[in-house]
């Protein structure tokens, strides 16, 4: 439903968003990930309209941006960073406007307003100045706002930034409720959102795609991706114990830390595509160490990030010296 | 057309939802009152029509119809909500229009509350009331120009202020070029068809030929120009700045 074709956005010398391609279907969650200054924003802002790309296009169920604008917009819900709102108006007085402006009247425009209150648990300050709202009521009009003409396509830039956990569990939850029958695309730099919401992760550094798969093939780039995460209670030496465990034939690498009194935690990273959990297991046994914890890891998101969005800026600092 | 009554209706109330507007209303009839009664001798001239009323019309507009316009687009730069705006299935014309139409009637109300001094005169003497009325209409037409100006040079800002000043030194301008003192001196060195085309960007020049109770084609077609123009570059500018 979603299409990106080339999408390239320059700021004078500055190429902010970088000959960018992909597709979003509908039931599919995307999430938007990279650093600060990656991209994001303006490629959703070009995907909105409301920046013009300086070169590709951005296709919305078929209907370009760039040519019909006005349909593509009627389309999209979008919640743009940072939730701007009237600050002088009331959520209720906001969204009768948003309703009106896309078209709604009379008791249609009832049905849609509460609706959309409903969804995102507003009703104890539709009609208190937005400008008095906290953070999180403030974002959740935005949201409203996004989702009150039940569009087809949902854009939000970093929904839950400045959220509380309870905040976030809630709009994750509506994001996840909705994902159905729309085709929703998230920027977040919230790496856990990416497993709790995405069905789909795309990394952009600098512009440019550097990752595009899903949440597990994200976390499965991680070097402890299946580790074995090992806590033993024991006085011996951990380098003695560590070279016991490098022994395994699957495992590629062993590194520990000290976790308190008498406990030391292992971190087994096995070879690509094994699983040592079993081996692991076998050698505590034969050993008749202390478990007190023994799981496998998924894999550390952060440290995937850090590798993939990292190692670009590398490259281009090589260039720019 | 539902979009553009949409944002007009929430431009409108937003002038009322703070106490600016009253202030704004109440400073303009307070400054009406001294202008006509004091500066332009309403008594002593012992003519019964509100000429001394309407003009200084140009010279109150100058100062508070900038203070009506730099809100219209820099508060929606500094608020963000220009992304919001822009991104809702309207085109930026209608945005611009509906926008120029609140503030437009927002003046005009303010205009309205002026009423006492028509029946002030019509109280005292037997007034051309159709003159009357032919002046309210320029008059609100030279708002419109004002506020065009205004409108457009509040796009090329976030901050109000400068919005504000900006557009008092551009309608200083307009009004400035229909001056005696200006034209003097054009007319020292220019060709007659140079000091005409500055004469005739003034609002002074076509505002004065409607309040004699003369509505010319020509004044009507520039008063429409220039809002238009104006306008047409308020488009051109909210688009280049919107996502600066």
């Amino acid at each position: 439903m979603i299409n990106i074709e080339k999408l390239t956005k320059d700021f004078g010398p500055f190429r902010a968003v970088d000959d960018i391609s992909f597709e979003v279907k509908k039931g599919e969650v995307l999430g938007f990930l990279g650093p600060n200054g990656a991209g994001k924003s303006t490629t959703m802002k070009m995907i909105t309209g409301f920046i013009t790309p300086t070169k590709g296009d951005a296709k919305i169920c078929g209907e370009s941006i760039l040519d019909a604008p006005i349909s593509v917009k009627q389309k999209i819900g979008y919640l743009p960073e940072g939730a701007p709102a009237y600050p002088d108006m009331t959520p209720f007085e906001f969204l009768h406007f948003i309703a009106e402006i896309r078209g709604f009247t009379g008791e249609d425009a009832n049905v849609k307003v509460n609706n959309a209150i409903k969804k995102v648990n507003l009703e104890s300050v539709i009609h208190k100045p937005i400008d008095n709202l906290s953070k999180g009521f403030k974002r959740r009009v935005g949201l409203a706002q996004a989702i009150l003409h039940d569009p087809e396509i949902l854009i939000m830039d970093e929904p839950t930034d400045g959220l509380d956990p309870n905040q976030k569990h809630e709009v994750r939850e509506l994001i996840k409720q909705m994902a159905k029958e729309k085709a929703i695309v998230v920027s977040t730099h919230i790496l856990e959102e990416v497993h709790a919401v995405c069905s789909r992760a795309i990394i952009i550094a600098q512009g440019k795609i550097l990752f595009d798969g899903t949440p597990d093939e994200l976390s499965a780039r991680s070097s402890f991706h299946n580790a074995v995460n090992l806590l033993l209670e024991t006085k011996d030496d951990a380098l003695a114990i560590e070279a016991k465990l490098n022994t395994l034939s699957h495992a590629s690498s062993v590194e520990h830390a000290a976790a308190g009194d008498n406990l030391i935690r292992f971190f087994v990273k096995p070879k690509k595509g094994v699983s040592i959990l079993n081996d692991v297991n076998e050698l505590a046994a034969s050993n008749h160490w202390t478990v007190k914890e023994l799981h496998v890891m998924e894999g550390q998101l952060d440290e995937v990030f850090r590798d993939i969005t990292t190692s670009s800026s590398d490259a281009k600092g090589v260039q720019l010296t | 057309m539902n979009m553009i009554l949409a944002i007009f209706k929430r431009e409108l109330r937003n002038y009322f939802a703070t106490p600016v507007a009253y202030v704004f209303i109440v400073v303009f009839l307070v400054l009406t009152g001294v202008f006509t009664f004091y500066l332009g001798g309403f008594y002593e001239r012992g003519q019964a029509d509100l000429q001394p009323f309407f003009n200084y019309h140009p010279w109150l507009y100058l100062f508070l119809i900038p203070a009506i316009s730099m809100r219209l687009w820099a508060e929606e730069r500094k608020a963000g909500t220009i992304e919001l705006l822009m991104t809702l299935p309207i085109t930026t014309s209608q945005a611009v229009i509906a926008k120029f139409l609140a503030a437009w009637a927002f003046t005009s109300i303010a205009l309205a509350f002026t009423f006492p001094i028509w029946i002030t005169v019509n109280y005292l003497g037997d007034p051309d009331n159709l003159i009357i009325l032919t002046s309210y209409f320029g008059s609100l037409l030279m708002a419109g120009a004002f506020l065009a100006v205004g409108s457009c040079i509040s796009a090329t800002t976030r901050n109000q202020v400068i919005a504000f000043i900006i557009a008092v030194v551009i309608c200083f301008g307009f009004i400035l070029s229909g001056f005696p003192m200006v034209l003097d001196f054009f007319k020292s060195w220019a060709p007659q068809i140079i000091v005409n085309a500055v004469s005739s960007l003034s609002f002074l020049t076509h505002f004065t030929a409607i309040e004699r109770g003369v509505i010319d084609l020509r004044d009507l077609i520039y008063f429409a120009s220039f809002i238009g123009c104006w306008l047409f570059a308020n488009v051109i500018v909210v688009d280049m700045k919107k996502a600066d």
